[in-house]
């Protein structure tokens, strides 16, 4: 299981927060700190795992992280999960990021712009929740989670979205059909090219 | 009011803040502005505020009031609002809150929504922070959904499922049917969260275990055909299709494999193809092997397969990737007990490891390295580990050296590369050591007879170069002490010897003394060893003024063995050289049964080492100081040799008694040759608590006259006890005929090496004049070989004011007391 997804910066600043066990608020803030004092201390060379502080977790829990330009992408796991796998799993969390943020498709996942991440915090909530839900991986399969985010953005682009004007907002309730909207999405309808993927 | 802002342009107005307290200070203005915001109960731009609070919440702001909104926001109509909402239950609220069942309503509603969307956030949302109430509440509409055949929903519904049965395992039961036909589902992300489930509940009932063990085949298919399978753009991650489906499944086999014969036989086929066809160049691909060689090894797998396995991880040592490495040596280290011949042969490639960079990788290739030590690669692999030793963080050294004590101990080839490797490490990393390593090197160097010149003048020469690191320090001033006479002598066979005088290692010592660098337990040892050198060197005038100096010393340990020492020198010259013998050799074992004697007395010590010391009186040569030094000390009266009993508190007590009608200036009463202090002296224990023992079996065993001269009679009587019947126990009783009585009267015995002697303490040292009373002493003799018992005597006390000394020669014994 995974115990928390943090996504810091080179400063400790923190740009997504996600626990999938209860902390207090308090406790969350020095779990974030002391995840970063330890993350940024380490070396490029050394490996990505590193044994849990003492907040976070007992005996049972790693640390597993990538650094990738200005980003700290840390997950906290317990034993259940396979190492190598929470590796490759951030590296797919990025590409589903680089995938729904930017418009170009040769981008790869070390464009994910940091700037992305802070302006759209709910939207990159909404992403990671396609993947993990829980504490467990969901979906591996990056088209279907970016066509299913997509959907949903549609959808409340539709409705005016959180900052639409309130005129605009309820006449875009009043002409949405909910029923409507297909149940199951059938990948062949929507049209993503498959991006020329940099190597895992 | 004007309309609240947008999130972005808070996130905007925000990072503008240079300092903290300025950051602090918008977001509370912001937040007032929230607050009020809610208290108007306006709905379109709820969903506004709630994200700008999530945002102030992520940056560690008090976010609680935003609480009741959210659930609110999941009462909407809007997919906006639910979504924000559902996110801001997620992250805000928790069990702890009892606001958090207001939403179970909500959310079965929309877990029956029209919108596939909807129903989506709801299972997420109870798969993330459900409580028990609500999971049991709505177990039966997720478990509705696990059968529909959306398979977006479908997957969530699976993982939700998960949820529910960790928090309510009663409910486990109830999705058994459900899970039928979730292995025939084309969509892999239906498979994956399935398998997870599956998982769940195969870990936690051991009869769901062996019910899914009949899913054992199907789960063969499809990993089957997932390897065997062409490209499919779908799945593809670098080549290989939906590499974490197969994790997944590797994983699901090992928990079904595990102990089953039948499984374990089923899955045998793919793992090999598996681990033998899969594209190791990238990561995704030895994500898979990985887990591939994790189930081969917890499966009963053939042990080609697990060859295979080991082989694979010995392959993971040798690549580039560091992660790689480090997953490698956490698996070589779970199976080098079970298949330590495999992961010998890999051997060398782990020792390399000791080398790389990374912190963990270093650890685990020493914990690996130490593993597979044995006495075939003893010699080529402590190079490498002292080699490492020198090199390594601060935080490893402390284990290593453990390590290496613990290695060295077991497979030693040989005793002076026992010694050298162990001083090799005191010199390197000797601050580092556990305090137990200072007193078994100790027992280790004493064992080492033949070592002991090469021993102290290596010794000597480290002290020259370093007095820093205590442990060391503490090892060589007890070896000079015990040695000196060795190392002045100038005889080493080892090596060549170096030229000493007793000035320069009197002056060692005393630098010790005086320096800033030694601990008072080293400044205590090298009291004692300068002290030791008092009957192993000449110039005796110059210890005795040390010896002095330290008597008013502030540290109470110091200043007691300076004034202990002082009175030997004055009161009790003559007992001087026998207190300060030779060391016999330590036993370690903490049981010794009574006819298990391992002791040695001084008796056989001082045939083999010092002639010139009085022969044959069987001081049992516990310097009684020495042990006390080695105890740390202790407040029994000092010169009288006891052994400090770590044992129960009891032992200590009898001892103590015995001794209290003894005066301060009674001789030493004789106690039993101890062993490293922290063995229990079997006999006196034996001789205390249980006297009843020995029985007159032999009864009749006549009495015997074994002396009688100048007025002091020594009256010998006997008993063998049945238990152990090599074990003699003789009594003397000494009277005295003359006008005045015999003082400071100590008794003294040796016997020849075949047997072994144990004195127990006398009744007292006065012998009263005109056989007005008598001192008794109790000698326990073991015979093992029912040789003829001779004994030799030696008496000393004073009568009518001057000292008396005689020897004696006890031959007339009867056959019944060692036969």
């Amino acid at each position: 299981m995974i115990k928390a997804i943090l996504i810091f910066n080179n400063h400790g600043k923190p740009r997504l927060i996600r626990f999938y066990q209860y902390f207090a608020e308090d406790m969350q803030q020095q779990i974030i700190r002391e995840t970063f004092h330890l993350v940024s201390k380490r070396d490029d060379n050394v490996c990505n795992f590193l044994e849990g502080g003492s907040l976070i977790g007992g005996s049972d829990y790693k640390l597993i992280y990538r650094h990738y330009a200005t980003l700290y992408f840390v997950f906290c796991v317990d034993s259940s999960e396979s190492e190598l796998g929470i590796l490759d799993l951030i590296q797919l969390i990025c590409f589903v990021f680089g995938q729904v943020f930017v418009e170009t498709l040769d981008k790869c996942f070390e464009n994910v712009c940091e700037l992305d991440l802070i302006f759209h915090m709910d939207k990159v909530h909404y992403i990671l929740q396609e993947v993990v839900m829980g504490g467990m991986v969901l979906e591996t399969n990056m088209n279907e989670i970016v066509a299913q985010v997509e959907l949903q953005n549609r959808m409340e682009k539709s409705e005016g979205g959180l900052s639409g004007a309130p005129a605009r907002a309820v006449s875009a309730v009043k002409n949405m059909n909910l029923p409507e909207i297909p149940r199951n999405i059938n990948i062949g309808d929507i049209n993503i090219k498959v991006p020329s993927l940099s190597p895992f | 009011m004007p309309a609240p802002i947008r999130l972005r342009e808070l996130i905007r107005t925000i990072r503008t803040a240079r300092t903290q307290a300025e950051e602090r200070e918008m977001i509370q203005k912001e937040c007032a502005a929230i607050r009020s915001s809610f208290r108007e109960e306006d709905n379109t731009y709820r969903c506004r505020n709630v994200a700008k609070l999530l945002y102030m919440h992520m940056l560690g702001y008090p976010a609680h009031f935003g609480q009741l909104e959210c659930l609110k926001l999941i009462a909407s109509q809007k997919f906006t609002d639910k979504r924000i909402g559902y996110l801001g239950a997620m992250l805000l609220l928790d069990e702890r809150q009892d606001v958090h069942l207001l939403m179970t309503n909500c959310i079965k509603n929309d877990l029956n929504h029209s919108t596939q969307y909807v129903q989506g956030l709801s299972l997420c949302t109870l798969g993330c922070m459900g409580s028990s109430e609500m999971c049991r509440d709505l177990a039966g509409e997720v478990e509705k959904l696990l059968k529909t055949s959306n398979s977006y929903l479908r997957k969530k519904a699976a993982l939700c499922a998960v949820h529910v049965i960790r928090k309510v395992p009663e409910l486990m039961e109830m999705f058994l049917p459900a899970t039928k036909n979730l292995l025939s589902e084309k969509n892999h992300g239906v498979l994956h969260t399935s398998v997870v489930l599956l998982t769940e509940m195969c870990e936690r009932s051991p009869d769901m275990l062996s019910h899914f063990r009949k899913l054992v085949p199907q789960l063969v298919r499809i990993l089957k055909n997932l390897i065997m399978s062409g490209y499919s753009p779908e799945h593809d991650v670098s080549g290989i299709s939906d590499p974490f489906l197969q994790v997944r499944i590797l994983r699901l086999l090992r928990i079904l494999g595990k102990g089953d014969d039948d499984s374990s036989e089923a899955m045998n086929d793919i793992l090999a193809q598996v681990a033998t066809n899969t594209e190791t160049s990238k990561n995704v691909g030895n994500a898979i092997l990985y887990e591939t060689v994790l189930t081969i090894m917890d499966i009963k797998s053939e042990s080609g397969l697990r060859v295979l396995a080991i082989n694979i991880l010995g392959r993971f040592l040798l690549n580039n990737d560091k992660n790689i490495r480090y997953v490698a040596l956490t698996s070589l280290l779970k199976t080098v007990q079970t298949d330590h011949n495999a992961v010998q042969r890999h051997r060398s490639t782990i020792v390399d490891c000791l080398k790389d960079l990374d912190v963990s990788i270093k650890r685990r290739a020493m914990e690996l390295s130490f593993a597979l030590v044995n006495g075939n690669n003893i010699r080529g692999m402590m190079k490498e580990l002292l080699y490492f030793l020198d090199s390594c963080d601060p935080d490893f050294k402390a284990d290593c050296a453990s390590g290496i004590f613990l290695a060295a101990e077991k497979y030693a080839p040989s005793k002076r590369w026992h010694i050298d490797t162990v001083m090799r490490v005191l010199t390197t990393a000797g601050s580092y050591v556990r305090d137990d390593s200072v007193p078994n090197l100790i027992q280790l160097i004493t064992n080492s007879v033949e070592m002991h010149a090469y021993t102290v003048q290596r010794l000597y020469k480290a002290l020259l170069d370093d007095i820093s690191q205590q442990p060391l320090v503490q090892v060589a001033s007890w070896c000079i002490g015990e040695y000196g006479d060795l190392l002045v002598s100038g005889q080493c066979e080892e090596e060549e010897p170096i030229q000493v005088s007793e000035d320069e290692v009197l002056d060692v010592l005393e630098g010790l003394l005086v320096s800033n660098l030694s601990t008072p337990v080293t400044r205590a040892y090298s009291l004692t060893a300068i002290m030791k050198l008092s009957t192993r060197f000449s110039s005796v005038n110059r210890i005795k003024k040390v010896v002095s100096i330290y008597g008013s010393s502030i540290d109470v340990e110091l200043q007691q063995r300076a004034v202990e020492y002082n009175a030997l020198f004055k009161k009790y010259d003559h007992m001087r050289p026998a207190l300060l013998e030779r060391m016999p050799i330590m036993e370690k074992t903490a049981t010794n049964g009574p006819t298990d004697i391992a002791q040695t007395n001084g008796e056989t010590d001082s045939t083999i080492l010092d002639t010139k010391h009085l022969p044959s009186i069987t001081h049992p040569a516990s310097q009684a100081n020495d042990l006390l030094d080695l105890l740390g000390g202790n407040d029994v009266v000092p010169v009288i040799q006891t052994t400090v009993p770590t044992k129960p508190a009891s032992a200590g007590g009898e001892l103590l008694d015995l001794l209290g009608d003894l005066s301060l200036t009674g001789g030493p009463t004789p106690t039993p040759a101890p062993s490293v202090p922290m063995s229990q002296p079997p006999f006196l224990l034996d001789g205390l608590s249980s006297q009843p023992i020995f029985n007159d079996i032999a009864a009749g065993i006549p009495p015997m006259t074994a002396y009688n001269k100048n007025g002091l009679k020594i009256e010998f009587t006997f008993e063998r006890s049945n238990p152990s019947p090599n074990i003699a126990v003789i009594t003397i009783h000494a009277t005295n005929s003359t006008e005045a009585d015999m003082t400071e009267f100590v008794f003294q015995a040796a016997v020849p090496k075949t047997f072994q002697l144990q004195l127990l303490s006398p009744s007292s040292n006065v012998v009263p004049a005109l056989n007005q009373g008598s001192v008794t002493q109790v000698i326990r003799v073991l015979n093992p070989q029912k040789q003829q018992l001779r004994m030799r005597i030696k008496l000393t006390y004073t009568h009518k004011g001057s000292p008396v000394q005689d020897l004696a020669e006890v031959n007339n014994f009867p056959p019944q007391s060692w036969q």
